[in-house]
């Protein structure tokens, strides 16, 4: 199955510890980590389901490129990691 | 013993006392607070994760995340882009600008957010609807953002006596007034001029820019605005409204009303919208207490030379007394009055910038 972490930055603002879940694409891999923690999900995507602004998704190493539907696929032992983008002072 | 809430761009900080009694988000921007029956509410922008909502009910010992308000589904043939930027409307929270008690319900509270929504929850944050009866007027279109990408509700004037009227001031869309609850909603910025647009859209009510609007606690018919091309006030229910002059400056962001006399009500100016710092480097407090015909300008306490504070519109806070006002700056200093702003003392100069002010009990 995928396996999908958080930044750090993340981790301190709400629980989300690695996890490994089922999914053929980025959303479905996400779908089922916010089936387990569903406060998770407003922290990753806005109120339409889309990445917020500031949130890069890397599978592989590789930015998903459809950051509205989340229909990158993923293999069945992809590394999806969820980061940030950095700014502000 | 005064419980006053601060807050900041890098966390809430909680006064008692006249000092710093308790520290919480730190690092994190605290766009709205409330304080109502025991429970503590804070608004938590996390900017790269969205904006969330926070509630305590042992005065700030702990909190617990509620939920924050959420947009349904945009349909998919919506064709709704800003006016100014062309950019397509977002219907997803960005924002959480004020918050305010429902006196209809123990846990009921509005909640006003950017972009320009309006949101109810009946349990005190464990859930929110949108007041699709605002966010459908047609005229929603044409509000456009003030600093912002977006427009955004930030004043939310529940009349007390009759709760069931309630008015909403947008930047930059005017103001809107319900009678019924929220059902239905008209129109109430006539009266208010913005030198900002054309000549032939100056008197719009639509596209007005109210900084900030509060109601008369005790004479709920009585509005003042705070607007970006000066100070207005309402006397019949936000029907009309008059231009009021203020020296040295009518331009800034906060405006507070006395909880009884209508007449009564304090502004912090700026030397203009293209200078948005005190005039000459002082900061003061101007105070009218004849409905706007006169102005005194109250600078006890307060820095005379090169000084730079910005007051923001929820920076400034008169509490129930209507002799204890609170007020924040952009500079991180807060100051508390207790003469109704003849003077002034600093409590910190070393506080974040500071977005909003509120006295709890």
């Amino acid at each position: 199955m995928p396996r999908v972490t958080f930044t750090a930055n993340l981790r301190r603002l709400v629980d989300c510890p690695s996890a490994d879940v089922p999914g053929g694409t980025v959303g479905e891999a996400l779908a089922a980590v916010f089936a387990r923690s569903p406060t998770l999900r407003g922290y990753i995507v806005d109120d339409q389901g889309a990445l917020r602004r500031h949130v890069v998704v890397f599978v592989g190493g590789e930015a998903v490129r459809d950051r509205v539907r989340l229909s990158d696929a993923v293999a069945p032992d992809a590394e999806i990691a969820v980061m940030q983008a950095l700014s502000g002072g | 013993m005064d419980t006053i809430l601060v807050g900041t761009r890098k966390g809430l900080f909680t006064l008692r006392g006249g000092e710093i009694a308790r520290v919480s988000f730190l690092g994190a921007p605290v766009t709205a607070v409330l304080a109502r029956n025991g429970a503590l509410h804070a608004a938590v922008g996390h900017g790269h994760f969205g904006a969330k909502l926070h509630r305590s009910r042992d005065q700030g010992e702990t909190w617990e995340e509620v939920a924050a308000p959420k947009w349904p589904e945009k349909p998919a043939d919506a064709d709704e882009r800003s006016p100014t930027s062309g950019a397509p409307w977002p219907w997803s929270l960005d924002q959480i600008w004020v918050l305010e008690a429902d006196p209809r319900g123990p846990d009921a509270l509005w909640c006003g957010t950017i972009p320009g929504g309006l949101f109810h929850s009946a349990d005190g944050g464990g859930s929110w609807r949108l007041v699709r009866s605002l966010w459908d007027r047609p005229e929603r279109k044409q509000w456009f953002g003030g600093g912002y990408d977006f427009p955004g509700i930030h004043s939310i004037c529940v009349d007390a006596r009759e709760p069931q009227r309630v008015l909403a001031g947008v930047s930059c869309g005017g103001a809107w007034l319900t009678e019924d609850g929220g059902e239905t909603w008209s129109v109430a910025s006539r009266g208010m001029t913005a030198e900002y647009m054309p000549p032939e859209k100056r008197g719009d009510p639509v596209i007005q820019d109210p900084h900030r609007i509060v109601r008369c606690a005790g004479a709920p018919e009585v509005f003042w605005a705070q607007h970006h091309n000066g100070i207005f006030r309402s006397g019949d229910g936000a029907r009309s409204w008059k231009e009021v002059k203020a020296k040295p400056s009518s331009f800034g962001f906060a405006v507070a009303v006395h909880p009884r006399d209508p007449d009564t009500a304090w502004f912090v100016p700026a030397v203009k919208d293209e200078l948005r710092v005190p005039v000459e480097g002082a900061l003061v407090v101007t105070r009218t207490r004849d409905g706007g015909k006169s102005f005194e300008t109250l600078r006890t306490g307060l820095p005379q030379r090169h000084a730079y504070h910005l007051i923001y519109r929820h920076g400034l806070e008169v509490a129930p007394d209507g002799q204890t006002l609170a007020m924040g700056s952009t500079t991180g200093s807060f100051w508390l009055s207790r003469d109704a702003g003849e003077s002034w003392k600093a409590l910190s100069r070393d506080l974040p910038p500071v977005y909003c002010v509120r006295f709890a009990r």
